[in-house]
């Protein structure tokens, strides 16, 4: 689809900082909840409101799922952090200041290790975190219905963060967005941020500058801002290199900014430049003490992680003999590896054909629904169902994808469409031969052409042995015996 | 030689100079009830405050939430920094002029379970941020003892109430010494607690890592009973303190014999107005005279502590305060043509000179560029200052000195030089830097205006510095005079 390729003599160099929202149920300083979608300032407090005289208290949960992020990237957990006040005004940040953590946040290094191309391109890259801090989320500014005026919302304001800041580690828009679905797969594994990029709870910044191949010295950046979607972030980041090796190759020069991604433009545009940026005035903030962890509290932490995405696609590999590709594929989101899993959970199930009927048919039902595996319209348990009635015979892959559309489109179980449309596969084998011999009977020139030798028209008393079966024989059985009656034993 | 007149219309002399003790005995003997009480300082409020303006809104009083609180049916008034769910609470400020608080601050909240009454909201230095009530949008307050001079600040209202007997207690805040310096110069019992004794939560901030809550009474032991109940860990201040609260009380009978109370030789410098040092130098003979013993001790960074001070608390003022943009509540301008003009003009409207001031100063100290050179080097001032104390109170267990460096002065002598009038905190700040407990004890007179002894103690020792100055005011009787204005003026305004 895309054409785009690095300008040649260009190196890129990308940068992304992350923010996940958490999924605690209350904000990160107050006692409101965070749910999405309710009316307007229905959900924010007296603390959110930041009204006279109100303080924080930190929501421990936070804590935990800052750090639970942490430990799944090997990161280090501080055992002290601490808040600043971030000082700015505007009307959707209540208090005038962002309480964030700017000298010393939860969490410290780590990495994300991030796979591009397939089979025999696929390369591996290991991505850097800088950090990842805890902070609270400004409330939203709504410029429409309101006459020239601008309506206030103030129910996100202070929902939990973590701002995931990378190192600028990567050097194709492929890698950038590799790395944001791996942390937007580990949050989710983790159980720590739902992951919804529509409604704005894992949000992606990217900071793009270009350099002539071979300098060390980092060209002027931008940081693109308002992308809500991966293939966004993909079109965004290539669009700004075009950009700047345009500007740089045509004596212009790159002005340090921030720019905001116009997806119906397919551009990103300016926002405001380095000059006009605020001083943030940042100082420690007096209301919060330090977060202080122990070794303990830490252990028990890292006791609760999840099966992350690389350990469990290693295990996809060397238990199911999936491929490297597959496996990646399969956890790429921990909905679809739960979803493989509930398929294969079954006894005696077949994985490797589970994962390309998860792979191959689900993968494009849900591309046609522009759903999400979530919200599949044949649920993991039905899709074990039909792929035990192809393991037993009863179905053939082709009626197995008949029965599929039809779980699709009218729901209802495996056995009753099998029943209600007679797709019953035939493999009694009885019948089998009978239809065998009347199309052995039928077509004395073909049987003999075969007999002396023309190995090739097997193919065609197969076909019309199917075409009497009204494609229901079980083809094993066709073949076993067409081989016996022709063959002539 | 007490000042008091049995005559006057404002009520009983024995009622209004009762200790809040004897006032529990009255109404548990049934001699009044709360109603009579409230009644009684009510008109009081009514009848001389108009010449005071300590108060900036009146309540009409309520049953007492409790019978048997320890504070039930003594009426009070809070400093107008303090929310209390329904009532107007400005902070002095035109900023909230309006602003009804829709909710209780755990202060108001504990007094309340306590049984208190609340009466009205003190006057005030506009957000805390003055030292003789003359930045409050309500107008300056008078001091009780000398309608010329000012009653200090920012407690001032609450410190002038005390003193004309308008009610037995008030509530306070003390970010710089606006609990301690206005009690002296009003010649009330202030304590300012540890910084973390009282919960924060519900009290307008000034500067967040000073602000503490205390009480002015008229003595200690009535300090000490109010402060047992607002006292105490609270879950939505995150730096209170979370250890038990002793009984106040109980503690103040205690003998003070083999005290070691530290004298700090450079307070008593050129910085000093003599008058107000011999009175002080009296008031510590009579600790000696009790049996403690003193011991010459060093603190000698009060300068520099009034300079990390006023590069502190107006930085983190800068930040507490940018929430008043006209956007949520509080004041906004008329008309504002865009965003930019709605956030500068209700801002240069809604705040005073001295919080624009204060704002400025603030926000320069945390700039880029500048943050090391003032912010983070007051930072460590600070952390000097108090390994100072902690030094000085490994000689000895109090400390004690004056409060101010000079009686109460005239109002507007320091209007046109605001460095002049931060002086005046000069001894007050470095206890609040270093979140220590400080109190003001009436100590004597100078020309008629009060002197105040101040007693500074270990974090958490609030119990012994209400022991020693009840111990002191067992000896003294500084404290229950009565400016003759709370005895006559009643009679001066019966007209107006």
């Amino acid at each position: 689809m895309s054409q785009f390729a690095i300008p040649s003599g260009w190196e890129v160099v990308i940068g992304l900082e992350i923010h996940a929202q958490l999924a605690t149920r209350s904000k990160i300083f107050s006692g409101a909840s965070t749910a999405f979608g309710a009316e307007p300032n229905a959900q924010a407090c007296a603390v959110d409101l930041g009204l006279p005289g109100v303080l924080p208290v930190l929501n421990e949960g936070a804590v935990r799922m800052a750090s639970l992020f942490g430990l799944a990237i090997d990161a280090e957990i501080s055992r002290v952090s601490s808040f600043d006040r971030k000082n700015y005004f505007y009307p959707d940040l209540p208090k005038g200041y962002q309480t964030t953590q700017l000298a010393r946040p939860i969490v410290v290094g780590g990495s994300v290790t991030v796979t591009t191309g397939e089979g025999k391109k696929a390369k591996e890259h290991t991505i850097r975190v800088t950090r990842a801090h805890l902070e609270e989320d400004a409330g939203k500014s709504l410029h429409e219905d309101f006459h020239g005026m601008t309506g206030i919302d103030l129910n996100r304001a202070g929902t939990p963060l973590i701002e995931i800041v990378s190192e600028p580690d990567m050097r194709n828009p492929e890698q950038a967005v590799a790395y944001a679905r791996k942390v937007h797969a580990i949050v989710q594994y983790l159980g720590i941020c739902d992951g919804n990029m529509q409604e704005g709870s894992f949000r992606v910044d990217a900071n793009v500058s270009v350099r002539p191949e071979g300098d060390e010295a980092l060209g002027t950046r931008t940081e693109i801002k308002n992308v809500n979607s991966f293939r966004f972030l993909q079109r965004a980041i290539e669009f700004e290199i075009e950009r700047q090796v345009d500007l740089l190759e045509t004596g212009g020069e790159v002005v340090q900014a921030t720019r905001l991604y116009d997806p119906d433009r397919d551009e990103t545009r300016l926002m405001r430049t380095k000059e006009e940026a605020d001083d943030y005035r940042y100082f420690p903030c007096p209301d919060l003490l330090p977060v202080v962890l122990d070794d303990e509290t830490i252990e028990s932490w890292r006791a609760e992680l999840p099966e992350l995405p690389d350990a469990k696609a290693d295990r996809y590999q060397s238990e199911f003999g999936l491929s490297a590709y597959d496996a990646g594929v399969l956890t790429s989101s921990r909905a679809t590896a739960e979803y493989f899993e509930a398929v294969i959970a079954r006894e005696g199930s077949d994985a490797k054909l589970a994962a390309n009927w998860v792979m191959g048919e689900v993968a494009a039902l849900l591309n046609r629904l522009e759903c999400e595996i979530g919200e599949c319209p044949v649920p993991a348990e039905k899709l074990a169902d039909l792929l035990e009635r192809i393991a037993d015979g009863t179905l053939s892959n082709k009626l197995g994808r008949e029965v599929f559309e039809a779980l699709a489109e009218q729901g209802g179980s495996v056995d009753e469409i099998i029943e209600a449309r007679g797709l019953k596969q035939i493999s009694d084998t009885g019948a089998i031969e009978a239809m065998v011999d009347e199309v052995i009977a039928a077509n004395p020139g073909q049987v003999e052409a075969y007999r002396g030798g023309k190995d090739k028209l097997f193919g065609f008393f197969v076909g019309q042995v199917m075409k009497a079966a009204k494609g229901k024989a079980n083809p094993q059985a066709v073949n076993e015996v067409l081989k016996r009656r022709l063959d002539g034993n | 030689m007490p000042t008091s007149d049995t005559q006057h219309r404002g009520g009983d002399a024995a009622l209004i100079n009762a200790s809040i003790a004897e006032l529990r005995d009255g109404l548990m003997t049934g001699e009044y009830t709360a109603a009579d009480l409230a009644a009684v300082f009510a008109q009081r409020i009514e009848t001389i405050d108009p010449s005071l303006n300590s108060l900036v809104s009146r309540v009409e009083p309520a049953e007492p939430a409790s019978a048997a609180g320890r504070l039930a049916g003594i009426p009070y008034v809070h400093k107008d920094i303090f929310c209390a769910k329904g009532t107007r609470t400005t902070c002095g400020s035109r900023m909230l002029a309006d602003w009804v608080a829709p909710y209780d601050s755990t202060v108001h909240e504990r007094l309340t379970e306590s049984g208190a009454v609340l009466l009205g909201k003190a006057n005030m230095d506009e957000f805390a941020m003055g030292s003789s009530n003359e930045n409050s949008h309500f107008g300056a307050v008078a001091n009780p003892w000398d309608a010329n001079a000012v009653p200090g600040g920012s407690s001032g209202g609450s410190a002038a109430a005390v003193a004309a007997r308008l009610v037995p207690f008030a509530t306070g805040t003390d970010t710089g010494g606006s609990i301690r310096q206005p009690a002296a110069f009003c010649g009330v019992t202030g304590i300012k607690p540890t910084y973390g004794r009282v919960s924060r939560y519900g009290m307008i901030a000034y500067a967040s890592s000073f602000d503490q809550g205390g009480v002015i009474a008229k003595s200690a032991a009535d300090c000490a009973l109010v402060l047992g109940e607002m006292a105490g860990f609270d879950e939505r201040d995150s730096t209170s303190a979370d250890r038990p609260v002793p009984d106040y009380v109980a503690g103040l009978d205690e003998s003070i014999s083999g005290l070691r109370v530290g004298i700090p030789k450079q307070w008593f410098s050129d910085a000093l107005d003599p008058a107000v040092g011999d009175a002080v130098s009296a008031a510590i003979d009579e600790l000696r005279a009790a049996g403690a013993e003193t011991v010459e001790i060093d603190l000698p960074d009060a300068d520099i502590a009034l300079a990390a001070y006023y590069l502190l608390a107006p930085a983190e003022a800068s930040s507490n305060l940018s929430r008043f943009d006209g956007v949520r509540f509080g004041y906004r301008c008329e008309d504002p043509k865009d965003l930019q003009d709605l956030y500068e003009r209700t801002r240069s409207e809604g705040f005073g000179s001295e919080v624009k001031r204060r704002i400025l100063v603030g926000t320069y100290a945390l700039s880029a560029g500048y943050y090391d050179a003032f912010y983070r080097r007051a930072q460590k001032a600070r952390r000097l200052v108090t390994d100072h104390f902690q030094r000085a109170f490994e000689q000895c267990d109090v400390i004690a000195g004056p409060v101010t460096p000079t009686p109460a002065f005239d109002r507007g002598a320091h209007s046109a030089d605001p460095a002049k009038m931060y002086l005046e905190d000069i001894f007050t700040i470095p206890v609040n830097l270093a979140g220590l407990p400080g109190m003001s004890v009436p100590a004597g007179f100078v020309e008629g205006r009060p002197v105040g002894l101040q007693l500074i103690g270990r974090h958490f020792d609030e119990a012994r510095l209400l022991n020693v100055a009840h111990q002191y005011q067992q000896r003294v009787d500084w404290h229950e005079r009565m400016p003759s204005m709370a005895a006559d003026s009643a009679n001066d305004n019966r007209e107006g």
